[in-house]
């Protein structure tokens, strides 16, 4: 009887251990596939970083990501490729984007507010309105808002990508706003209604206050995809005065690409910067906000 | 009584309704000027011949009629948008729930795979990847210098018709992150005890791969589907980018977009590309309802 069952207890921990040792190789199995994977997935990245570095002479004659000397020559012709330096175009590209966050945190919070919050008619309506102009292809509304923008002289100012975030017109936030302001306790505001305080009051001393992670996530969207705007400058912005940094890149592209490769990955390299930097230290955000509300990038 | 009641009922609608409505004045005013405005204004147009400068003339259905009976770029366009979207959408969820599937089994390190994934996704949108790419897969690109070391002599991927379209979808694939993180979140949402009860009863990890995992994960699977085959449909920048706003070779990278770009701006006929942006939203509105009806069938909702 007891050998009977000190045979059992052998025979399971075998069993176990021969489990244990096929977990482990697969495991192992799954680190060095995610490891490949992950190589495949950043080369190019690298590799554009490492050719911006290089000698002039030397950026295409390997494929390997070290730089036999580290030159920032790439970066000097670059930055004077075009008629206008790109110091200008980072100028316009951050002052859109700045303009553009100020205009959708302050005017989709309001709009958030009122559909999480406020009792009025027709309340379920206009926010079904509203996620339907989340499913819009742009195209639709193109042509007459181009032809609005350019009757009113807004063609070649940033008006035209400015203005629209001040009219709540990115839906995606608000949603992710109405989302936020869902989660927060609503006895909290009926108190504060019961005191007698105005629904502005709530909104600007309870709330906001509140929500300062979605209003950083809305701000860091806001700026990747303000920055990353091609569609909206293209057609909008013709003098070079103007341009965003996409514009340049495109402009250098169509003048320059065939001599100049270094330059042009240089002021490619540049351009990711901003955004590689808020996702290097706001990681956390960007993923959760991408989680919760399902974004598309 | 009418009388009595009025001014009190007035004074009401008033009081209840005057908050919400002035909370979202900018929200009315960008969609009556910039949303519903535009869309009826863009469908009249589409019924015009208009090049901006001249007032529109009121045609009818020519523009339509021409874009289905006459007009090849159109129908070129609309079979590369359609590959693009058949390819790139179900590869790239295929990509993002392998992968989430793979980081979800508790591996050390997800954190950092999880970052290094989501990063192309959170850059691809900018031109300067779309930059990247022309170079990668140009005749003389990286692509071609890495096969070359398997005795591999490479097309040129760019300019070649039958492979300009496939580097697109290549660099849609690339941007698989976003959907990824969205299925890691849904998969987090399976209680482990389900699959504790399925072991115990002797289910194996690819019986209850489709039995649980991919039942429960539905809609997830559909959110994605639906957000991504309507990006596919409205991508631009790649394409514009990498044919140098041409749609070439031979109209290969001809994306619909692209094509209703350059008719309004390159050839400044509006009220076409008007006629031209409503078929897309007709197709892209179609598709949606389409799924929608559909997803009863195989989304599945906890009751």
């Amino acid at each position: 009887m007891t050998t009977d069952v000190q045979r059992l207890t052998v025979v399971t921990e075998r069993q176990t251990a021969g489990v244990k040792t096929r977990k482990r190789l697969l495991s192992i199995l799954a680190h060095v596939l995610l490891v490949g994977a992950s190589i495949l997935m950043l080369y190019p990245l690298l590799w554009m970083l490492s050719s911006s570095l290089r000698p002039e002479n030397e950026i295409f004659t390997s494929t390997s990501l070290w730089p036999s000397a580290i030159s920032l020559d790439s970066y000097f012709r670059g930055w004077n490729g075009l008629r206008l330096s790109f110091g200008t175009f980072f100028v316009n590209s951050f002052t859109i984007a700045v303009l553009a966050i100020i205009g959708n945190l302050a005017t989709c919070s309001l709009a958030a507010f009122a559909f999480a919050r406020l009792e009025f008619w027709g309340r379920g309506f206009w926010f079904a309105m509203m996620l339907a102009t989340l499913m819009l292809p742009y195209q639709v509304t193109l042509i007459p808002q181009y032809v609005l923008f350019h009757n009113l002289g807004w063609v070649n100012t940033f008006l035209p990508l400015v203005v629209p975030k001040f009219l709540a017109a990115d839906g995606f936030f608000i949603f992710l706003m109405v989302q936020f302001f869902r989660g927060i306790p609503k006895e909290l505001d009926e108190a504060a209604m019961m005191d007698g305080c105005s629904p502005w009051r709530i909104y600007w001393k309870i709330l906001l206050p509140l929500s300062t992670p979605v209003l950083a996530t809305a701000a860091i969207f806001t700026f990747i995809w303000t920055w990353d705007d091609f569609f909206g400058p293209l057609i909008y912005l013709s003098d070079i005065r103007t341009y965003t940094v996409m514009l340049g890149l495109r402009t250098f592209v169509d003048s320059s690409a065939q001599s100049d490769w270094g330059g042009l990955f240089a002021m490619s390299i540049l351009s990711l910067l901003p955004i590689f930097l808020f996702f290097l230290f706001f990681q956390r955000l960007l993923i959760e906000g991408i989680a919760t509300t399902g974004m598309k990038r | 009584m009418g009388r009595a009641v009025s001014p009190s009922f007035w004074s009401q609608l008033w009081s209840r309704n005057a908050g919400g409505y002035l909370f979202l004045l900018p929200w009315f005013l960008g969609f009556f000027g910039l949303t519903l405005g535009p869309m009826i204004s863009s469908l009249y147009l589409s019924f015009t011949n208009f090049d901006l400068l001249t007032a529109p003339d009121w045609v009818g259905p020519a523009n339509y009629v021409r874009i289905f009976t006459s007009d090849p770029k159109f129908s070129a366009s609309m079979r590369v948008t359609l590959f693009f979207v058949v390819f790139s959408v179900p590869l790239k969820l295929a990509f993002a729930l392998g992968v989430a599937l793979l980081l979800n089994r508790g591996m050390k390190g997800l954190p950092l795979y999880r970052a290094v994934f989501y990063l192309p996704s959170l850059l691809g949108a900018s031109v300067a990847i779309a930059v990247l790419w022309r170079q990668l897969f140009a005749g003389d690109g990286v692509v071609n210098d890495a096969l070359a070391i398997f005795g591999i002599k490479g097309p040129a991927w760019i300019s070649n018709p039958n492979y300009s379209l496939w580097t697109l979808v290549v660099l849609s694939i690339w941007q698989f992150g976003s959907p990824m993180i969205i299925f890691l979140a849904g998969l987090r949402q399976i209680p482990v005890d389900m699959y504790e009860a399925a072991s115990l009863d002797g289910a194996s990890k690819w019986r209850q791969f489709w039995k649980i995992t991919l039942p429960l994960l539905t809609p997830v699977v559909f959110f994605n589907f639906i957000i991504q085959t309507i990006e596919a449909f409205k991508s631009f920048t790649p394409a514009f980018i990498i044919s140098g706003g041409t749609g070439n070779p031979i109209n290969s990278t001809l994306f619909y977009t692209l094509y209703l770009y350059q008719e309004a701006f390159s050839f400044f006929r509006m009220g076409y590309a008007s006629a031209l942006a409503w078929i897309l939203l007709a197709i892209v509105g179609f598709f949606t309802a389409f799924s929608f009806l559909t997803s009863k069938y195989w989304v599945h909702y906890d009751d």
